[in-house]
């Protein structure tokens, strides 16, 4: 007897791709996937229902195909397509509640994997440098997608209470990247020119796309000997980048802007729909986030294969070089020492 | 405590004793500059012929590991392999100008610039701390080559320059050359620029979360428990410790199983002798306090100047915390006695700093 998955938002990217590598596990036997629109990519076998979680229709969904593992990628920041941040909040939230209620009357669900983010902890000067699991937030997230995560979690949560015999796992990711990543940060650092808030230069963490959905596909499965896949687990890779850093390995020029001034920019950016500049994501450009991920590596038993720097570096391969490339920088540095009498004797020693 | 108030502020004893103890002084610190100087020059003594060749090494071991460069804080120059060692300082400022601008650097999870507190930040600080605060450091081997342990000091001066010159003080004469992670009030990770930097540098938030982190680590964190209450006092309470907190920093030592160094600092507290608080003011700008002194804010920026007076930074012994049960972290009445046994020991030592002292500026 076999798995059977069923994975919401599986027209976007990460969900495309998580159904693909999923379906070639030996333990799953089917793979469901559900979105309000019909996916651009392929998804290998995978049987597509075409429903929106906000309705009940859902709970018909899960009962005809008797899901035993419910995969829930849909809680998202941006909208796929047209529809504003209503739609995306309705979706988030209420999606979320509907299709909780669904897995609660479903006798056969066994388990439940929810993708949250690491914006749940909020973004302060007075939060400690590493947010572990249990840190409460100083200040919550007053809005936009941060504030759905935290409430979908709080659902979660609940379910969780309701149905013991459901092993819930929640994964709060920090910001994900890679060659194909749609997040609003992904096209904040494919502006030509980056805004930065004056005086602040943020810590980041990143995670790999890659490495997202390795880490969905050891939530979804049994739990390995000695780990344990129920609970609640930040994902992030190893080390730290500082704004700065990003920008310079991206070769792309950073304009700081008064803290008062970033407000305007912002909206002004959004209006002109080149990136979502929220709040929340002002917030995390100001005072950075940091989570640690012990409990990832010893009671999940997963090790990112992408370190933070890597996964930026893997990003930044993808996105092309910016108006000052590092190379050429360094180029420019190397020119320099060769006509300084320091370094005029270097290429000598070295032929 | 009664005889706080006998503080020696320009003694006139201490004028016949000045001149011979400035001299030690000068002897003193000449001799540590120059031990670190001939380190640095014997390899490049040591292969005369070979310069091409000697460029080559510190550019390629930096530009590839980034760490190689960071060993040697360039400094002072003016000895007989000078021009070698300026063609050297070059090369490595090349390297580091490269990495810096290329991104290639590494940061902890805290912020911590490594590389850029210890060639730029450190250096920018230094000739505050040894042209003209003159910080005269002892004890220095109270801090443990290795291992975490808790630096307790008091604090003082209106502006935290105290922190800093404790930072400097580790950096530059630790023998293992340990770095001293302060932990900082709110406000500076409010300010812009400031929290920057103070991140860079290593400073982070004074909560236990953090706290705890570093001491596990084992890295040397120093806390000042006072906090604006010791920072922000009138001139007249000067080498008057405050209430420590609620002694939070006692119990996170006691739960990392670290010592705990205290240390007096001497010198800070005349540094802006605060006769007055502009209390509706600090309200207005959200400051704990708004600091009046004999020059401030009369003189404009003029007055924000500190006065050039002799510093003098006490580690001293260490306190032992290994030695209690798991569950010590949590008695009320072992966190307040302990709490005082520090307080009493900086309190003591400020103490016997000032009567030793023979001068405010000397």
């Amino acid at each position: 007897m076999g798995k059977v998955v069923l994975v919401t938002g599986v027209a976007r990217q990460l969900g495309g791709r998580f159904v693909r590598r999923i379906q070639r596990d030996p333990e799953v036997e089917r793979v469901v996937g559900v979105d309000a629109v019909t996916p651009e990519h392929h998804l290998g076998g995978a049987d597509f229902v075409r429903a929106d979680i906000r309705q009940p229709a859902i709970a018909r969904v899960l009962a005809e195909h008797d899901v035993d593992t419910v995969v829930h990628l849909d809680v998202t920041g941006t909208p796929l397509g047209s529809g504003g941040r209503t739609a995306v909040k309705e979706t988030n939230v209420i999606g979320t509640m509907q299709l909780l209620g669904a897995c609660q009357k479903s006798p056969t669900v066994r388990r439940l994997v929810v993708k949250s983010s690491t914006s749940v902890y909020g973004s302060a000067s007075r939060d400690p440098a590493v947010f572990t699991e249990t840190t409460p937030p100083k200040s919550l997230p007053s809005g936009g997608f941060a504030k759905d995560a935290v409430e979908v979690e709080g659902y979660v949560r609940g379910f969780a209470r309701r149905r013991p015999d459901v092993a819930v796992c929640v994964l709060r990711f920090a910001n994900i990247l890679g060659p194909r990543a749609d997040s609003p940060l992904a096209d904040y650092f494919s502006l030509p020119v980056m805004p930065t808030v004056l005086g602040y230069d943020p810590r980041l963490q990143f995670v790999h796309e890659d490495d997202v959905v390795d880490v969905l596909r050891i939530a979804s499965h049994e739990p390995r000997r000695g780990t344990l896949n129920s609970g609640t687990f930040n994902i992030a890779g190893d080390g730290v980048l500082l704004l700065s850093q990003c920008s310079r390995r991206l070769g792309r020029p950073t304009v700081p802007v008064l803290l008062p001034a970033v407000t305007w920019v912002g909206s002004a950016l959004r209006t002109v729909g080149i990136t979502d500049f929220s709040p929340e994501q002002i917030r995390l450009l100001t005072h950075g986030r940091v989570v640690s991920t012990v409990q990832m590596r010893e009671t999940l038993g997963f090790n990112p294969a992408y370190t933070t720097a890597e996964a930026f570096a893997d990003f930044a391969h993808s996105r092309g070089p910016g108006l000052l490339p590092p190379e050429t920088l360094a180029k420019a540095v190397d020119k320099v020492a060769a006509l300084s009498p320091a370094g005029g004797a270097t290429p000598q020693s070295a032929g | 405590m009664a005889d706080a108030k006998v503080i020696p502020f320009d003694d006139d004893r201490s004028r016949n004793g000045a001149p011979q103890r400035s001299v030690r002084r000068r002897a003193g610190s000449g001799r540590r500059k120059s031990v670190a100087e001939s380190a640095r020059e014997i390899p490049v003594g040591s292969v005369p012929g070979q310069l091409g060749g000697e460029r080559a090494v510190p550019k390629d071991a930096s530009a590839g590991g980034g760490t190689g460069a960071s060993a040697q804080p360039p400094r002072g120059p003016g000895s007989p392999g000078a021009d070698v060692g300026w063609d050297r300082r070059i090369a490595g400022g090349l390297a580091f100008l490269r990495r810096r601008l290329t991104g290639d650097y590494d940061v902890d999870e805290f912020g911590y610039d490594r590389e850029l507190t210890d060639q730029v930040l450190m250096s920018l600080l230094r000739p505050l701390y040894a042209k003209y605060f003159r910080v005269e450091v002892k004890g220095i081997e109270n801090i443990p080559s290795e291992g975490g342990a808790l630096v307790v000091a008091n604090h003082s001066g209106t502006l935290p320059l105290d922190g800093l010159m404790m930072q400097v003080a580790v950096h530059d004469n630790h023998p293992a050359g340990r770095h001293l992670r302060l932990l900082a009030a709110d406000l500076v990770f409010v300010l812009p620029v400031i929290n920057e930097l103070a991140r860079k540098a290593g400073h982070t938030l004074a909560c236990s979360e953090d706290a705890e982190r570093l001491l596990q680590r084992g890295e040397v964190v120093g806390v000042m428990p006072e906090g604006f209450k010791g920072i922000g006092k009138p001139f007249g309470e000067r080498y008057k410790l405050q209430r420590f907190g609620r002694g939070g920093f006692v119990s996170t030592a006691l739960r990392a199983g670290v010592p705990i160094v205290p240390c007096s600092i001497v010198g800070a507290e005349e540094i802006y002798p605060m006769i007055g608080n502009a209390k509706t003011l600090a309200r207005l700008l959200g400051f704990p306090y708004f600091p009046i002194t004999p020059t401030f804010p009369w003189l404009g920026p003029l007055g924000a100047v500190p006065l050039p007076t002799k510093w003098t930074i006490q580690f001293g012994e260490p306190i032992p915390t290994d030695g209690y049960p798991p569950e010590a972290a949590e008695d009320p009445m072992l966190m307040f006695n302990l709490t005082d046994q520090v307080r009493e020991q900086i309190q003591h030592t400020l103490y016997k700093l000032l009567v030793q002292r023979r001068s405010v500026f000397f």
